[in-house]
């Protein structure tokens, strides 16, 4: 446990300094690619909550974090080019404003994720799977087909949203927000697993019937830590759209999904860190292969195969040692 | 709309269908007798589509091109068992999709290294160019038919093994109690290996013959991959019968929603809106079927209830 307490330091003092250094050396490059691995941190965080504490193996969550991009896109688009978002039944204008978009963008894939959950956590094992699975690749033709927004093409946003007059433009100011993101979230996460319902998530994972006869609901836990599973991915949705400025359907496509499990993985299932060591690596294996050969893909492949085969606790278990079951 | 372009888009539904079968049963039967989910089954039938436009392209010839399918898309799946796969028998679901997650990358990228990023085109051959006229005077792609004879042949041969073989026999019986007829005298590991390769070698033909219509790519396996599990999700898992059925079911509604949906719009809407939100929710069409019938049946239509655990 201190193994693992101060690895979870020395993380977040490495992502903390390394931008700060690069925004002293003028090397926007260096910002702007940690502030993709502080998001993808944010996303894997999220679903490690289902994954990790709830033992839902939900290969769909890139329909959350497209929700939470195309929440910030919609709104967006709406706002620079000064036409309502619905005029009936009731007015409603886009928003450049950061906190509206958050809001908007948990709200959404919070809901998307109730209704999503409500269905699939019918079934259990493989179905489940397949059905998270086959609900993003749902979502992902319907954007696709669906011209208000791009369609195919996505929707591109000219200038990054606004938070307190604060020039967002600048990456270390975008990056400080997306670092202040994922302490909150490490922070609500790590308080929600040690709270009664974190307690109950983790037994309803270990053994589903003891804890029905103690009174507890299986089902209704799993669905709500599917529901706030879903919530935090959508917001890390809308700050990558926000990072790029530009949503596509891609956000929601089956690799998205996948990448979000590998960031759990790489780092260690069930880690309230792990995510956020596992995207760092991610990013840093992406830059390191990618110079190395355009087909980096291929030796992710295999070092993925290789954790998953031989390493099964990720960089977490390496180092911090197995303490965590993993059933 | 006419009579003539229904019956045509049903046929198309069938067609769609019975690759959808192909790609499915072999999913079913691997997960039904090994337990294994296998993201990279869509590998395999890209593997098929390869290796079948790869000898088209040298020798001319569309059934040696076939023939090259098979065996490439069940050599691939024989290496990979003995690799990788055999491995992630005991362990759980969650290793399985990562570990198989991989092998997509490795086989995608694999394939775009050694082919390149172009699309590769694997005509049809001249015997099976032009059309047929079927009765009511209805003009019909001679290929898509093949396609549908062809998976109907398939399809009957699947079920004549299953049920009159001795390594049906040995199928059910693994599917049942795996320790058991280990005990018995059966060669688990070969077994399992062959099993594997028989749907490696069913998702490779499909790749071969869907290849003929639509070019032959990387990451064409994927989409269609997706689909056989909405297929097998709704079948239930581990049922050959409740693959073809699924397969059958999620075949005609994308097709026929394509056609009828947006007209169906038509009847209350504008025109361009009908098209957009009819196209929009047809997209979407066998997500709702699959939605339904889980609501209903949540471990799907054939399937067991145990095997939902």
């Amino acid at each position: 446990m201190r193994r693992e307490r101060s690895l979870n330091m020395a993380l977040m003092a490495v992502l903390l300094v390394f931008p700060l250094w690069a925004w002293s050396a003028d090397e926007p490059f260096l910002i702007t690619l940690s502030t993709r691995a502080v998001i993808f941190a944010i996303a894997g965080v999220g679903l490690n909550f289902a994954l990790g504490l709830g033992g839902l193996v939900s290969l769909g969550h890139a329909a959350f974090f497209g929700i939470g991009g195309y929440a910030m896109g919609i709104l967006a688009y709406h706002a620079q080019t000064y036409t309502p978002l619905m005029e009936w039944p009731l007015l409603i204008e886009g928003s450049k404003a950061m906190p509206v978009i958050w809001a908007v963008a948990i709200m959404a894939s919070g809901l998307a994720a109730l209704g999503i959950g409500a269905l699939s956590l019918r079934t259990t094992g493989v179905y489940f799977i397949m059905i998270t699975l086959a609900f993003a690749q749902m979502f992902y033709f319907f954007t696709i087909s669906w011209p208000s927004y791009g369609g195919e093409d996505g929707l591109s946003i000219y200038v990054r949203n606004g938070l307190f007059g604060l020039n967002t433009m600048d990456p270390i100011t975008f990056y400080a927000i997306s670092y202040g993101w994922l302490v909150v979230v490490l922070f609500v996460v790590s308080r929600a697993a040690r709270a009664p319902f974190g307690l109950a998530l983790s037994a309803a994972r270990q053994n589903a019937a003891r804890v029905q006869a103690v009174g507890q609901v299986p089902y209704r836990l799993y669905l709500v830590a599917f529901t706030i599973s879903g919530a935090i991915t959508g917001l890390a949705g809308a700050l990558f759209a926000d990072l790029n400025r530009f949503v596509s359907p891609t956000m929601f496509s089956w690799q998205t999904s996948g990448e979000i499990m590998v960031f759990v993985i790489l780092g260690g299932v069930g880690r309230v860190f792990g995510p956020v060591a596992g995207a760092a690596l991610f990013i840093l294996l992406e830059h390191l292969l990618g110079g190395v050969s355009e087909f980096w893909l291929v030796y992710l492949g295999a070092i993925l195969l290789g954790v998953v085969l031989f390493a099964r606790g990720g960089l977490y278990g390496l180092i911090a040692g197995r303490e965590v079951a993993h059933d | 709309m006419s009579t003539v372009l229904l019956i045509e888009q049903t046929l198309n539904g069938l067609q769609f269908g019975m690759m959808l079968f192909l790609m499915a049963a072999g999913l079913t039967l691997i997960f039904g007798v090994m337990g294994l989910i296998n993201l990279a089954h869509g590998s395999l039938y890209m593997v098929g589509a390869f290796a079948a436009a790869a000898v088209a392209g040298a020798t001319g010839s569309f059934l040696l091109a076939l023939a090259a399918s098979l065996v490439a898309a069940a050599l691939a799946g024989v290496v990979v068992e003995m690799t990788v796969i055999r491995r992630l028998y005991d362990r759980d679901h969650l290793d399985q999709v990562l570990a198989t997650f991989a092998l997509i990358l490795i086989f995608s990228e694999g394939t775009r290294w050694v082919f390149g990023s172009f699309p590769l085109f694997l005509d049809r051959p001249d015997w099976l160019a032009g059309t047929v006229m079927l009765p009511f005077g209805i003009e019909y792609s001679l290929y898509r038919l093949s396609i549908i004879g062809a998976g109907l042949v398939v399809a009957a041969g699947l079920f004549w093994m299953i049920a009159r073989t001795r390594i049906g026999i040995q199928i059910r019986a693994g599917e049942n109690d795996r320790e058991m007829i280990g005990a018995l005298g059966v060669n688990i590991a070969r077994l399992y290996t062959l099993v594997f390769a028989l749907g490696a070698a069913l998702a490779g033909i499909a790749g071969a013959m869907i290849g003929a219509i639509q070019s032959v790519q990387v990451g064409m396996g994927e989409p269609v991959l997706i689909l056989a599990f909405v297929v097998i999700v709704i079948g239930g898992i581990g049922s050959i019968k409740g693959a073809l059925v699924g397969a059958l079911l999620v075949g005609l509604t994308d097709t026929l929603g394509r056609l009828l949906l947006p007209q169906l719009f038509g009847l209350v809407m504008a025109p361009s809106a009908a098209m957009s939100v009819g196209a929009s929710l047809s997209s979407m069409a066998i997500y709702i079927l699959m939605a339904g019938v889980l609501i209903f049946r949540p471990s799907g239509l054939f399937g067991r209830a145990r095997d939902a655990a």
